[in-house]
């Protein structure tokens, strides 16, 4: 589904990612971990497409087509989708115009006809409910003056409104407490299909209970550094990330 | 012959009834000509090159325009509806059919309700103003509206301004009179539209008197074509307890310059100033307000967004005096401002002269661009990069829709804001 070809990628001259390989087979799910500023936020840009990181070198191919020159909405309308690690707000519109806005710009792209507003109006109740979203929020402004579980719970309502292919979730669980990290799984986990993968990035093992990786790998300075199995997790959590700093800088 | 002296010679023999009121706006007309840039308070606007233009002057009734041509312009809703055809009042396309408050030309209220006229005529509207004093000495018509005490007007009333451009180059100048009663509450929308291709000045005034304790709403729609100049000239007269309401959104038109004055003559008046200028190509606003707080109590509340796209320029002036007696005045000025290109302009001036010292005044000026991260955000989630923007632009600039109480209006105006953005977005539902 997703190949990324050693990857080399800067922001205003500065380096982050330093030839990064990685590939997802539909059905997967891979965590990511590692420290602050190793650079997972900046891999989760790029695949979205954020014009701000120059991809200096190597191929994001996504479903067998290089997406590198693509705009982010055309990646979204391929199905990349984007869990913000934190969401913007955007005062003025109301969550579910925007919602309204997302899923039928999706589908025109897609040529399919834009849902009528009693369908969308019963998707969004669905969804919603899935998310323990109150309808409240629906008609407030986007993100303004939510607390962060509610923005991040507004993402995964997002990202069920859209169906995406990839789900990129990065630090999705941050802040979340353990009611809210079971409903934000939930939502993730009722995607879950053999066609459909998903990117897990978090500093806790905590989220993998509920989000069960089939691989977990450890980005350090630009790069993945290791890849393991779902113990990788908890080992990481027990003794930090210095062994694996030690490994990498002894090479 | 300039136009200053075409004017001058045209109008000198004209036999008003307004005599006095007309002879004084004569002199200062004849002595001062056009604002120019050299007076300060046209400091960023020109008429210079709009008045290159040989302007025919309108003297008489034009009858050929017909209800077909006009329909598009109104809202869509149950109104009153008046239509001023090259600045006469014309009767046949205006239906204002009510017992309850009187809707005539300004003709005709000079004859039958002189004692009104006089009481109001040229009372609020500042003569000393070039672009006032010509208006009094050249116009031909307008509209009248008298809204006597205690009347709640069921409708609200339309306003539609055509110019038909028969005379090719032409100025137009209406004069407008609205009373409001006591207790009265009405809804009025202004609309100029030009349905030709040629040049046309509008200068217009109107003068309104808000009374005691009485709710007013005025809407104006700039949005004509782009060989259409407009010089709106209005003042409004708050007496005690009135709350009045100004919403001014230019989207079309070359050059427009409002004057909106508000002068708060009565105690515990609140006026409200709202305006949205969404331009590009080269168009240019500018909005000069000016509030006078004369008496204690009063509040003034002033909003102006702005969105400025390829060379076009905005000008804002916010003007508020607060005179001496003037003590508990509360002053609230926002002009917040959009550049979409590095060719766009703006230029804000909040001028703030303070002679009270029981005093709440704030004024803030801001200008920006489109905040990138919330457009990534949005492309992200599927919206293209057009649609994205302009779903920011109306988030932006929709808040100086609050005062829009008229449902009818505000779905026309959220239109207009789609199509002058190009996506085809439902705003606001
Ligand atoms: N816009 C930017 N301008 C300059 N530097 C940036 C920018 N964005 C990220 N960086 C830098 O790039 C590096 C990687 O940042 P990134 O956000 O990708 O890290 P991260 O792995 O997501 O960290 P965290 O766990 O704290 O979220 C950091 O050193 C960060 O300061
Ligand atoms: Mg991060």
């Amino acid at each position: 589904m997703l190949k990324l070809k050693n990857i080399k990628a800067s922001v205003e001259d500065k380096d982050i990612l330093k030839g990064l390989n990685l590939e997802i087979k539909p059905g997967e799910i891979h965590a990511i971990m590692g420290p602050n500023g190793a650079g997972k936020s900046t891999l989760s840009s790029v695949i979205a497409g954020k014009e701000k990181f120059s991809v200096d070198a190597g191929e994001i191919e996504f479903e067998g087509e290089v997406i590198n020159d693509l705009a982010p909405e055309e990646r979204a309308h391929k199905g990349i989708f984007m869990s913000f690690q934190h969401p913007i707000e955007i005062p003025g519109v109301t969550t579910t115009n925007f919602v309204k806005a997302a899923v039928n710009a999706k589908r025109v792209a897609e040529g399919k006809e834009e849902l009528t507003p009693g369908e969308m109006l019963r998707l969004i109740k669905e969804k919603s409910a899935l998310l323990e979203l109150d309808r409240k929020f629906l008609s407030r402004s986007l993100n303004e003056g939510f607390s962060g579980g509610e923005k991040k719970r507004n993402e995964i309502f997002q990202m069920a409104m859209l169906e995406p292919k990839l789900a990129i979730l990065d630090e999705t669980d941050s802040g979340l407490d353990i009611d809210a990290l079971r409903i934000v799984a939930n939502g993730v986990n009722m995607l879950r299909s053999p066609e459909r993968s998903a990117i897990v990035i978090t500093h806790y093992q905590r989220l993998l209970d509920y989000i069960v990786p089939d691989f977990v790998h450890v980005l350090y300075d630009g790069r993945i550094v290791k890849t393991g199995g779902k113990e990788l997790a908890l080992e990481l959590e027990e003794k930090g990330y210095d062994w694996i700093k030690e490994e990498i800088d002894n090479k | 012959m300039s136009l200053e002296e075409k004017i001058i010679s045209t109008f000198k023999q004209k036999n008003s009834k307004l005599a006095e009121v007309f002879n004084q706006a004569f002199e200062l007309f004849e002595q001062k000509g056009f604002p120019t840039k050299k007076n300060e308070d046209w400091k960023y606007t020109s008429l210079k090159k709009l008045l290159k233009t040989d302007y025919s002057l309108v003297t008489e009734i034009n009858n050929n325009i017909e209800a077909k041509d006009v329909e598009p312009f109104f809202i869509g809703a149950d109104t009153y509806k008046v239509v001023l055809v090259d600045g006469f009042y014309n009767a046949d396309l205006s239906h204002v059919d009510t017992d309850k408050i009187t809707i005539s030309s300004m003709q005709d209220a000079i004859e039958n309700n002189a004692e009104l006229v006089e009481k109001h005529f040229a009372k609020v509207a500042d003569n000393n103003q070039e672009m006032v004093a010509l208006n009094t000495i050249s116009f031909n018509d307008g509209v009248f509206v008298n809204i006597p005490n205690n009347v709640i007007l069921d409708k609200p009333i339309e306003v539609i301004n055509i110019a038909t451009g028969v005379l090719g180059d032409t100025l137009i100048q209406p004069r407008n009179l609205i009373v409001v009663g006591k207790n009265a509450d009405a809804k009025l929308i202004e609309r100029h539209q030009n349905i030709s291709e040629n040049t046309i000045l509008t200068n217009s005034v109107t003068e309104i008197s808000v009374g005691e304790n009485a709710y007013y709403y005025h809407y104006k729609i700039q949005n004509d074509t782009e060989v259409s100049n407009l010089v709106d000239n209005t003042f409004v007269d708050q007496n005690r307890y009135s709350n009045a309401y100004v919403d001014t959104f230019a989207f079309g038109g070359n050059v427009t310059r409002n004057n909106l004055s508000f002068l708060l003559n009565g105690e515990n008046a609140v006026a409200n100033l709202d305006g949205i200028s969404l331009l590009n190509k080269n168009q240019h606003v500018d909005n000069f307000t000016f509030v006078d707080h004369r008496v204690p109590n009063c509040d003034s509340n002033e909003l102006y967004k702005g969105i400025y796209d390829d060379k076009s320029k905005g000008v804002f002036t916010g003007k508020v005096m607060i005179r001496k007696d003037a003590q508990n005045t509360k002053g609230d000025q926002q002009n917040n401002n959009i550049l979409l290109s590095e060719n766009a302009q703006i230029n804000a001036k909040p001028q703030m002269e303070i002679y009270a010292d029981d005093v709440k005044a704030a004024h803030g000026c801001t200008i920006g661009q489109l905040d990138d991260d919330a457009l990534f955000f949005m492309r992200q989630r599927c919206i293209p990069l057009k649609e994205a923007k302009a779903m920011l632009m109306y988030a932006f600039a929709s808040e100086a829709l609050k005062n829009v109480k008229v449902e009818e209006l505000k779905t026309q105006i959220n239109k207009q804001i789609a199509q002058k953005l190009g996506v085809n977005i439902e705003f606001g539902v």
